[in-house]
């Protein structure tokens, strides 16, 4: 192969020619999004799906998504270099990639999203401190820059660069000072995590989504921040898991996936007990003092099933299975429990977003309906095609996986 | 509501509407002197309801009643100009604020990012989103108001009770010697409540006891939409048909048994 020297040693790849073709067919999905990108900057948000009653759709669903997903980067950086859970380095490099792409990726759709890209940087230079808004703006955009650091050495450590002597001390040197990226990462993630559940909890006037809370923080806050953190690491594992499949190799330990399945579970447990009770305490308590029934939140399209299989199939059910070990140690079982964990994280950013403003606020208004067009999907697989070059570019050129090697022989 | 997350700007003058829903004919004529006036331009889609830019919007009730008990109104809803605005703490960039005297909720085009946050926060519907580029037909741009700003693609508007006939209405009170701070009832007036062939709108201060608002919207007729939640509207509504009042709110069941009761 021609790029055998790049590739890390004692590991094995697909021929050129094979991941090329791979390459290409991620690059038309990539093509086909480019054309969106075109299209919207040409004409303007107009040819979207998106309209005034649904200021918000599959893009900022898809933001809240992938943020939430990516937690697993800062989280995974926590457990691994503030509490010292030391099984975790297994899958370090990869949270961190996936946790930069999640990131950069909800930057370009947010790029997309507002009506004036060029003015995006208006966030900083009018800031609007009560705004939870612009507390994200400040987090998301510090923090794509805490993971591009974190995601520097790993790059480094390409087998030729890494013979480069400036740049072997300049890696290592950034593994230094890795906890303290991780630290600031921590404390950036918590609170966009957190503010971007308090955009929706603030919203006095929406009815679905609003919510009392401690202090400036409606409950929303921490449970954004509790559901991303839960839903995070099983989502890095279960990348890991669809690189193995793809690529036919072992990249992790089972334990380590375990154990990533036992922390989600865990914390999912707890998100859930929470959002439960604030689930019955909004129904009971914030609904009847604006003066709505917990019926008047459904209609026939975002019925009462997005909420039960919200909390049921894809909450309670997964943390049970991801909390016993006998169930998690299944393979079969640990995906499913992992896979319903992630579903329920989009069906709750989903309805915060799109079911939240479909609702009819005044009694005179009506329900309303929101579609997306191929310019909002062809954009956001755009970001997922993105992704999944950069994930295998750095799989098959990076030392991403410090098991690969043990566990092939 | 959490006081935390409530804005009260204390004015010597709130500017008011209130809205006689009894004396509405749905004409339409509200919409069409606004649309001229703030230089609203001819939509691409003018069938969508949700993709035109309007700032005032008609709205038609019903009783829900089968004939010969049917009966319909119809609701102009303007922009609130919320006292405790949904749309103002939100926005990222400070670009709709409540602060000036008057109290008329501000929109600054020139520095509205277009992320539609406040579209989001706001339970009216009363801010719209440039989705396309403002286009007039050759000719139809000579009927451009000089006042008025033409908004580019991108960013959220809104009604701003007509900004710039207030304005005008201070700089002429402080060309004829006049308090720019007390002006007569009539001297600064919306297009809409001046079109309005049937003087359903009337406008003024509701805190200058001379104005008519004033009194009005402390009428036992008078209401308020979504009152409930607090965001303290700067328009109210007038009807004496209890089922046009009960429509103004949310309420539950056991609610409105309690009023049909008393």
């Amino acid at each position: 192969m021609i790029d055998a020297k790049f590739i890390p040693e004692g590991v094995q790849r697909c021929s050129l020619p094979k991941f090329l073709a791979w390459l290409v067919f991620l690059g038309l999905i990539l093509l086909w999004g480019v054309a969106g990108v075109g299209l919207i900057y040409w004409r303007g948000l107009g040819v979207t799906g998106l309209d005034n009653y649904f200021g918000f759709g599959l893009w900022i669903v898809f933001d809240l998504v992938v943020i939430a997903l990516g937690a697993g980067a800062f989280f995974s950086g926590f457990l691994k270099y503030i509490l010292r859970i030391d099984q975790l380095k297994n899958i370090i490099n990869l949270a961190v990639i996936v946790g930069f792409l999640c990131y950069s990726g909800a930057m370009m759709i947010l790029a997309l999203d507002i009506g004036q890209p060029l003015r995006a940087w208006f966030g900083y230079w009018h800031p609007n401190v009560h705004s939870m808004l612009t507390e994200v703006i400040f987090c998301i955009t510090c923090y794509l820059m805490v993971l591009s650091i974190e995601f520097i050495p790993i790059i480094l450590e390409n087998r030729q660069l890494y013979k480069i002597r400036l740049i072997n001390r300049l890696a290592h040197n950034f593994h230094v000072f890795m906890p303290l990226f991780a630290a600031a990462g921590t404390f950036l993630s918590f609170f966009h995590q957190g503010s971007l559940g308090g955009m929706y909890g603030v919203l006095f006037g929406r009815p679905f989504a609003f919510r009392e809370g401690f202090f400036i923080w409606p409950w929303t806050f921490f449970l954004f921040i509790l559901s991303a953190i839960a839903s995070g690491p099983v989502f890095i594992m279960l990348i890991a898991t669809a690189v193995e499949k793809l690529s036919g190799r072992r990249l992790v330990d089972f334990n380590v996936k375990s154990l990533l399945g036992k922390i989600s579970g865990f914390l999912l447990a707890i998100y859930m007990f929470f959002k439960l009770l604030d689930t019955w305490a909004w129904a009971a308590g914030v609904l009847p003092e604006m003066g709505f029934t917990f019926d008047e939140m459904f209609n026939q399209v975002y019925g009462k099933w997005l909420l039960w299989t919200e909390l049921g199939i894809c909450g309670v059910l997964p943390a049970v299975l991801l909390i016993v070990p006998a169930l998690r140690n299944i393979p079969a079982l640990l995906y499913i429990a992992s896979l319903l964990t992630c579903a329920g994280i989009v069906i709750n950013r989903f309805v915060f977003t799109v079911q939240n403003l479909a609702i009819p606020v005044m009694p005179f208004d009506q329900w309303a309906t929101y579609i997306p067009n191929w310019t909002e999907w062809s954009t956001s697989l755009m970001v997922v095609a993105y992704s999944a070059i950069i994930i295998s570019l750095a799989y098959r050129y990076l030392p991403v996986f410090p098991q690969e090697r043990r566990l092939n022989t | 509501m959490s006081e935390t997350m409530q804005i009260h700007s204390e004015f010597e003058i709130r500017w008011g509407m209130v809205i006689d829903i009894d004396k509405c004919t749905g004409c339409a004529a509200c919409v069409v002197a606004c649309q001229a006036e703030n230089n609203i331009p001819p939509t691409p889609e003018p069938f969508d309801r949700l993709r035109t830019v309007y700032w005032i919007m008609v709205y038609e009730l019903s009783n829900g009643k089968p004939f010969p008990h049917a009966d319909r109104a119809y609701l102009p809803r303007p922009c609130m100009q919320c006292g405790n605005p949904t749309c103002a703490t939100v926005c990222p960039v400070v670009a709709t604020t409540k602060d000036e005297e008057g109290g008329i909720v501000s929109q600054i085009y020139p520095r509205c990012i277009g992320c539609r946050y406040c579209m989001a926060a706001c339970p009216y519907h009363a801010r719209v989103f440039n989705w396309h580029d403002p286009v007039w037909p050759e000719g139809l741009d000579k009927t451009l108001t000089p006042f008025v700003s033409v908004r580019p693609r991108g960013v959220v508007e809104k009604c701003t009770f007509c900004h710039h006939r207030f304005q005008q209405a201070k700089e002429k009170a402080r060309a004829q010697g006049l308090n720019p701070n007390h002006l007569a009832e009539d001297a600064y007036i919306p297009a809409c409540a001046e079109a309005c062939p049937t003087g359903a709108i009337v406008f003024g201060d509701l805190n200058n006891p001379r104005h008519r608002v004033s009194k009005l919207a402390k009428s036992p007729n008078a209401f308020r939409i979504l009152e409930r939640i607090g965001t303290e509207p700067q328009v109210y509504y007038h009807s004496t048909r209890d089922w046009v009042r009960l429509q103004a709110d949310n309420s539950l069941q056991r609610e409105k048994e309690k009023v049909k009761q008393s």
